[in-house]
């Protein structure tokens, strides 16, 4: 059967870090293609422009939580409160993510901790917290966003290409794990993609980043989460365990 | 409660009730890795709850499990 239109209709999605950036247009898109959407974020300091940006869905297609995921507390206390609303997740996109740069030498332990903390740890309790409901379904899809950074390193991101690595190599062992279940997990790792994270390490570095871009531009959150939409389809029902790099062929 | 819990029991590990009591976590071949997260399915499933990871890595026998889910207000 061809499909000429991705579809996501009846079917619940889950996503972190939702507020801004990456993880607010993968929420669009979700929204845009049928879904109901639980979108978790750090804290109220984007709700007045997330009430005005969703008004439309906000309470019946689209719920926010206020989770800071650094919390180890955080992911049980937010599963009971999903509880309250539905039994079933079938789409789960770990998007939420910090990034502290630092030369090897000027790495300090709290970085290293708060790093692993929002991008590695949270997202082992949630994909331990939301398997349980996926399982029960037999099926369900988990896209974890790494980055670039992950595969290939870069200078002054020794922690955070860390914490990036360990996604891939978790999204391989879960895939592994899960696909009994029929749950399928991918990871995504976009490249140089125009976001406030990526303006921060400061308009020179960027001009130098991006001369790596072969396709000459940089990346737009749309090129990340159109590959979001199509991995939380049915479209990708038979991919699992890959990693899948959005960078407009970037070589760093 | 206790008939509910014994029925997943004896589902998940297909055991008698007579052996239940004393069963502990990798008691039998059944009891592995695999088979407590099936087992812990099953309960969730059969009890609508949901249960915290340390309480899953802390369900170390059948008399254990009972004590748990106390706290999941399963009684």
């Amino acid at each position: 059967m061809v499909s000429s239109k991705i579809s996501l209709e009846g079917k619940k999605a889950l996503i972190t870090g939702a507020n801004r950036g990456i993880g607010k247009v993968i929420t669009d898109t979700f929204l845009a293609n049928g879904a109901t959407v639980f979108i978790v974020v750090r804290d109220n300091t984007y709700l007045d422009e997330l009430t005005i940006h969703y008004k439309t869905y906000l309470n019946t297609r689209l719920f926010v939580f206020f989770y800071d995921l650094a919390d180890a507390e955080s992911v049980p206390k937010l599963f009971k409160e999903i509880l309250g609303l539905t039994n079933s997740i079938d789409i789960l996109v770990n998007n939420a993510g910090i990034m502290q740069d630092a030369l090897i030498g000027m790495i300090d332990r709290s970085q290293v901790q708060n790093q692993f903390n929002v991008n590695v740890f949270s997202v082992i309790d949630m994909i331990q917290y939301c398997t349980k409901l996926m399982r029960k379904n037999k099926s369900g899809s988990i896209i974890n966003i790494s980055s670039i950074v992950g595969t290939k390193g870069n200078v002054g991101q020794l922690v955070y290409s860390s914490t990036k690595g360990a996604i891939i190599s978790m999204t391989k062992t879960a895939a592994k794990e899960l696909a009994a279940y029929n749950i399928r997990v991918n990871a995504i790792a976009p490249g140089l993609i125009d976001t406030d994270m990526l303006r921060s390490i400061g308009e020179n570095k960027l001009q130098k980043l991006s001369s790596n871009v072969m396709m000459n531009r940089l990346g737009s959150k749309e090129d990340v989460a159109n590959l979001t939409l199509f991995l939380g389809s049915d479209l990708s029902s038979y991919i699992s365990g890959q990693i899948i790099e959005v960078d407009g062929m970037t070589i760093i | 409660m206790i008939d509910q819990y014994n029925k997943v029991f004896k589902e998940a590990f297909g055991l008698e009730l007579d052996s239940l009591v004393s069963l502990e976590y990798q008691s039998i071949s059944a009891w592995d890795s695999v088979g407590h997260m099936n087992l812990i399915m099953r309960i969730e499933e059969e009890f609508n709850i949901m249960m915290e990871t340390l309480d899953i890595i802390d369900f170390s026998s059948y008399q254990k499990g009972i004590e748990l889910l106390k706290k999941y207000g399963v009684q």
